[in-house]
């Protein structure tokens, strides 16, 4: 009983600050988001004598949507995992560039296949997480309640995950990453946990998410529908090298099961099971 | 909180004809009641079987005449005062070896080096009885407060320091990894993602030194002192007042379950959070 009367209480008291009807955008002490340039060349990684990825040259430019496909063990995850410094490389070199083409440290951000929220923090403190200890707290709340405005969860600020559905889950996972404004938003089969019908959804807010605030995005999925819905650009990886890699040039919001993105999807399951 | 859920819940329930709510009502009331139902029917038989002559009055006195002794202690002021000095007791043993096993779990939970120094040492103390050591202890310490307060302590130590270092070991590294990766080291990540992850472990290792440091105190009392609940029973068996011993058993007792109660009341206070605890479901 008190907890409830305790967390409403929290709740107004938020809302006292922040009129979630009324939020004005957020001024965030970093420049207006912008993506940033990758590029990599003859990237290896081991793990022990394994050879995992056997020399990766790529160039992302900024703002791309990329999404890299390919079977269980091709070296996709271990990609994403040396791009956001989770890993470090075994040969090669990985840089991030900015617009002016000059080496930069860019804000990175990572959506793991589990959404990996805190039980023990409110849904609104969990994507405050994202924001990391320079923003003060007052502010953080207010950035916070507009990142889960994005992910459309303003109404669960005050409850605890437990309470939440897995596709509520991962939305505040993307809300945290979000808040932020990362120049850089790395996604590992963020969807691979979620039903048919939530993925879906998923995609579009994720899609709509990119399209305002224009990060570079990095999409591992082992799901070729999903790569060519969302996807600027697809990569097949295979025994540790790039098989294949196309454009998807096709307006959005795409439409769903048309003859020339599954003349796509067809092009890319050929690579993928070669 | 359980109980504000049980009673909560026939309201919440629509009542179609006033007869079966009713009932329901009456039965959510008592509910509550009734784990102390058998404890309440066997001193009504003990008290009968006293009063028939069933139970020899020297070897276990009726309840009346415990509650008599209890209100003879209580009006002479001594029992306060003997409650007062075994809380006393009680609580620094606690403190001072709770706070050690806390630490020393924690530091060998975060640090591989310090749990390969001092781990095997603790496991090897700790198969030994902690009241094992009282020869020694009055040895080293005589009868005073210093031996029941190491006793105590050592005793409380060990389920804290345990599950302190289970707790530690056993936060999600998928958490641990998702905080690293939104800029979280040192004392942060420990404040936001590790002692919250540990917490439960460690609220079970406080229940357990709990009932751990009321049995130690009874021994360490009775051993030898001049004040306490233990001094009053062992007083009392020297001039076989058994319903004063008894008393002294009843309040033992009681301040177990207090301490558990508020130890409940805490865990259930920090662990909101817990599916476990959230009593309030609502869809």
């Amino acid at each position: 009983m008190s907890e409830i009367i305790h967390r409403e209480r929290r709740i107004n008291a938020w809302g006292k600050e922040i009129e979630p009807e009324f939020t004005p955008r957020p001024v965030h002490p970093a420049p207006v988001p912008k993506g940033v340039g990758i590029r990599l060349r003859g990237v290896t990684k081991s793990f022990g004598t394994v050879p995992v990825l056997t020399g990766i040259d790529l160039d992302v430019p900024e703002g791309q949507f990329l999404a890299i496909v390919g079977k269980s063990g091709c070296g996709k995850s271990t990609l994403l995992r040396l791009l956001v410094g989770l890993d470090e490389v075994t040969g090669g070199s990985i840089e991030f560039l900015d617009e002016a083409g000059q080496a930069t440290e860019p804000n990175a951000r990572i959506v793991f296949q589990e959404p990996r929220l805190l039980p023990w923090a409110s849904v609104l403190d969990n994507v405050a997480v994202g924001l990391g200890e320079t923003v003060p707290q007052r502010q953080g709340r207010g950035l916070a309640q507009a990142a889960l405005g994005e992910v459309q969860l303003s109404e669960k600020s005050g409850e605890w995950p437990a309470r939440l559905s897995g596709g509520q889950r991962q939305r505040v996972a993307l809300g945290r990453a979000m808040v932020s404004h990362p120049e850089f938003l790395a996604m590992d089969e963020p969807l691979g946990a979620l039903d048919a019908l939530t993925r879906i959804t998923m995609q579009a807010l994720i899609e709509r998410v990119w399209a305002e605030q224009r990060f570079t995005a990095l999409f591992v999925t082992h799901d070729v529908t999903e790569a060519v819905a969302l996807a600027d650009r697809v990569i097949v990886l295979d025994e540790g090298h790039i098989a294949l890699d196309i454009t998807v040039d096709h307006p959005r919001p795409r439409q769903r099961g048309t003859a020339s993105l599954a003349a796509l999807e067809a092009q890319l399951l050929a690579a993928i099971f070669r | 909180m359980t109980l504000v859920a049980d009673l909560g819940q026939p309201v919440s329930v629509p009542s179609g004809s006033g007869q079966p709510g009713q009932r329901r009502s009456a039965a959510a009331v008592l509910r509550p009641l009734l784990p102390y139902a058998l404890p309440v029917a066997l001193i009504a038989f003990w008290q009968l079987a006293a009063s028939a002559g069933l139970i020899s009055n020297r070897l276990m006195p009726a309840p009346v005449d415990v509650a008599r002794a209890f209100w003879d202690k209580a009006s002479s002021g001594e029992l306060a005062v003997n409650i007062g000095v075994s809380g006393l007791r009680a609580l620094s043993g606690l403190a001072i070896g709770g706070s050690i096993g806390f630490l020393l779990g924690l530091a060998n939970g975060l640090s591989r080096l310090s749990y390969t120094v001092t781990d095997t040492t603790l496991q090897m103390l700790r198969t030994i009885p902690n009241l094992a050591l009282i020869p020694l202890v009055i040895l080293w310490f005589g009868i005073g407060e210093e031996a029941k307060l190491f006793l105590t302590a050592l005793g409380v130590f060990f389920p804290i320091y345990l599950n302190t270092l289970h707790g530690v070991r056993n936060v999600d590294p998928q958490l641990i990894e998702m905080g690293q990766v939104y800029g979280m080291k040192g004392f942060t990540l420990f404040r936001k993602v590790i002692f919250p992850g540990a917490l439960p472990s460690i609220f079970v290792g406080l229940r357990f030194s709990l009932g751990i440091m009321w049995l130690t105190l009874i021994v360490a009392e009775t051993l030898s002192s001049s004040s306490g609940i233990g001094y009053m029973a062992n007083t009392a068996r020297e001039f076989m007042m058994t319903d004063v011993v008894v008393l002294a058993l009843v309040i033992y007792a009681l301040l177990g379950k207090l301490a558990d109660v508020v130890a409940r009341f805490l865990e259930s206070r920090t662990l909101q959070w817990h599916p476990a605890f959230q009593t309030d479901k609502k869809d």
